[in-house]
C-alpha cells in the first residue's frame, strides 16, 4: 500500500490562519458571555 | 483506489516539516461545533411555538416532548462513541471527523425538514439519534491522535480540544438566537431556517478539522523529547487491546471516577440558574443568575484546559486526588455559604467545582493513555464516554427530586438543595476511593508485539515507545 505522506513544511501563515479559523469565533463568544456574567456584579 | 480513499489513515501521515501544532485547530475544528449541543436548549421556546408564533398553539410541541432531542443526543454520543471507537481509532481521524460532519450537518438538515413539516419524530432521529452519533464518533476522534503528537504534554493537548466542546455552546448560543431573528417574522420562528445555516456553517468547520489534521509517521517524536526508557509505576509503555481493558479493575475504577465526578457537576450545573435564586432569594435576580450560568459555562471550559494541562505536571491519579478532596469540602460549604447569605462565597465555590467538572472530562483520556498505551486509548475512551451518559441520568434526577422532596416536606426553599450538596460530597469521596485503588495495570493484559489483533495504527507509537526504538 503506497504511504502518501503529505509534503510540505507549515508556514507561520498557515498557523496563524488555522488559530484564527477557530479562535475568533472562540472569543467572540466567550467575550460576549463575560458581558452577560457582568449582570451578576450590578 | 476508492473515491472516498483520501479519507483513509495512509493519506493523512504528516510529512517532514508538518508542525504538530496544525492539529489542536484541528480539533478544534470539530468539537467546537458539536460543542453547540450544550447550546441547544436556545432552540426550546422557539419550538413550542412553530404554529401559534407568539404563543404556543394547542397542536404545538410541549417543552417535555422537546427535552427528549437532548437525552437522545446524550444517550447516542455514548453509545456510538462505544460501538465506533475501534473503528475511528483504526480508520484514522479524518475519516472519523468528515463522517462526523455529515453525521452532524445531517442531523440538522433532517431536523429542519421535521420543524417545516411539524414532525417531531423526525427532529428526534435527526438531531437526537444522528447527531448523537456525530456527536459520540467527533468527540473522541482526534483524541488519540493529539495524544500521539504531544507524548510530552498529552494532559495540554488533549485539554485544549475536549475544552472546544465546552466552548462550542459560546458560539452557537448567540449565533443561533441571531439567525432565528433574522429569518423569524410575523407569521414564521425562524427555526427551520436556523437549522439549515447551522448544518451548512458546521459542516464547512469539520471538514476543514478534517482536511487538515494529519497523524505522526512511524518512529516520529518531538525534537528533544526523550521518552522513559522503562514504565514509570502509573505510565505504561504498553499497549492494551481495547476490548482486553474492559477485563480491567482499573478500567471501571476510572469509569466510576469519572462518572461520580461528572454526577457531581452535571447536577447542579443544570441547575444553576434556580438554585442560586432560590438559595439567594432577593439577591440574586434572574438577570444575575443568567450571568452566573455563563460564567460557569465559562470556567467549565477553561478548566478543560488548565486541570488536563495541570496533570501533565502532577499526575493523572494526583489530578483526580485534587477533585474529589476540593471538591468533598466545597459542596460541604455550599450550605454555609447560603446560612450566612455569602454570595461571593457561594459563586467562588461553584466556579471552582465546575472546572473540576470540566477538568474530569479533559484529564480522562491522558488517564488512559498512562493506563492502558496509545495504541486503542481513543476506542477505550469510547467505551468510557457510557460513563457520561450514566451520570446525565444520575445527576439532574439528584439535584431535582430531592429538592422536590424536601420542598414538599416543608423544607425552605433556601435549604431545598443542602442535602443534595451533602450527597454529592458523598460521592466524590467514593470517587476518592476508587481512585485510590487504581494501580499499574496487570502485565497479562498487554499486547504483545506480534499481535495481529486489529491494524497498527501508523505512527500509533510514536514519542512514547518508538522514541526508544
Amino acid at each position: 500500500m503506497a504511504n502518501a505522506s503529505q509534503t510540505g513544511t507549515t508556514t507561520p501563515l498557515q498557523l496563524v490562519l488555522a488559530w484564527g479559523f477557530v479562535g475568533i469565533p472562540l472569543i467572540l463568544g466567550v467575550l460576549q458571555t463575560l458581558i452577560n456574567a457582568m449582570q451578576l456584579f450590578r | 483506489m476508492g473515491i472516498l480513499s483520501f479519507l483513509d489513515r495512509d493519506h493523512t501521515v504528516a510529512g517532514p516539516g508538518y508542525s504538530r501544532w496544525m492539529v489542536p485547530p484541528a480539533a478544534l475544528c470539530v468539537h467546537l461545533c458539536i460543542g453547540q449541543a450544550y447550546a441547544f436548549s436556545v432552540f426550546n421556546l422557539p419550538m413550542t411555538k412553530l404554529i401559534g408564533i407568539t404563543k404556543s398553539a394547542p397542536d404545538d410541541w410541549k417543552l417535555t416532548e422537546l427535552g427528549w432531542i437532548f437525552s437522545l443526543a446524550i444517550f447516542f454520543l455514548g453509545v456510538s462513541s462505544a460501538v465506533f471507537g475501534r473503528w475511528v481509532e483504526e480508520g484514522g481521524p479524518r475519516r472519523a471527523m468528515f463522517t462526523a460532519a455529515c453525521c452532524w450537518s445531517g442531523g440538522f438538515f433532517i431536523s429542519a425538514v421535521g420543524v417545516h413539516s411539524h414532525v417531531l419524530w423526525l427532529i428526534y432521529l435527526g438531531y437526537g439519534v444522528l447527531g448523537g452519533i456525530a456527536l459520540g464518533i467527533g468527540y473522541i476522534s482526534p483524541v488519540s491522535t493529539l495524544i500521539k503528537w504531544f507524548p510530552d504534554r498529552p494532559g495540554m493537548a488533549t485539554g485544549m480540544a475536549i475544552m472546544g466542546f465546552g466552548g462550542g455552546a459560546f458560539i452557537a448560543s448567540p449565533l443561533s438566537v441571531w439567525l432565528m431573528s433574522k429569518f423569524g417574522t410575523a407569521t414564521h420562528v425562524g427555526v427551520m431556517e436556523t437549522f439549515v445555516i447551522l448544518g451548512v456553517v458546521y459542516f464547512f468547520f469539520m471538514i476543514v478539522g478534517s482536511i487538515i489534521v494529519r497523524v505522526p509517521a512511524p518512529g516520529w517524536k518531538p525534537a528533544g523529547y526523550v521518552a522513559p526508557a522503562q514504565s514509570q509505576k502509573l505510565i505504561t509503555r504498553n499497549d492494551v487491546f481495547v476490548y482486553d481493558a474492559l477485563k480491567t479493575p482499573q478500567f471501571w475504577l476510572i469509569w466510576w471516577v469519572l462518572c461520580l465526578n461528572v454526577t457531581a457537576g452535571i447536577g447542579v450545573l443544570g441547575q444553576a440558574s434556580a438554585m442560586s435564586q432560590e438559595m439567594f432569594p432577593g439577591h440574586i435576580t434572574p438577570v444575575a443568575a443568567a450571568g452566573f450560568v455563563g460564567l460557569m459555562s465559562l470556567f467549565n471550559m477553561g478548566g478543560r484546559f488548565v486541570w488536563a494541562s495541570t496533570s501533565d505536571y502532577i499526575g493523572r491519579r494526583n489530578t483526580y486526588f485534587v477533585f474529589m478532596v476540593l471538591g468533598f469540602l466545597l459542596y460541604c460549604a455550599v450550605p454555609y455559604t447560603g446560612s450566612i447569605g455569602s454570595v461571593v462565597g457561594f459563586v467562588c465555590a461553584f466556579l471552582v467545582i465546575i472546572s473540576m467538572y470540566g477538568g474530569g472530562f479533559s484529564t480522562v483520556p491522558a488517564y488512559l493513555r498512562d493506563m492502558f498505551g496509545t495504541r486503542y486509548v481513543g476506542a477505550i475512551h469510547g467505551l468510557l464516554l457510557t460513563a457520561w451518559s450514566m451520570a446525565g441520568i444520575f445527576g439532574p434526577v439528584l439535584v431535582n427530586y430531592i429538592r422536590e422532596y424536601n420542598v414538599s416536606h416543608g423544607v425552605p426553599k433556601a435549604q431545598a438543595y443542602n442535602t443534595t450538596m451533602y450527597i454529592m460530597a458523598g460521592l466524590l469521596v467514593i470517587g476518592f476511593f476508587c481512585n485510590l485503588f487504581v494501580k499499574a495495570v496487570d502485565k497479562k493484559h498487554h499486547m504483545a508485539t506480534n499481535d495481529d489483533r486489529g491494524i497498527e495504527p501508523v505512527g500509533a507509537r510514536a514519542g512514547v515507545s518508538a522514541a526508544s526504538a
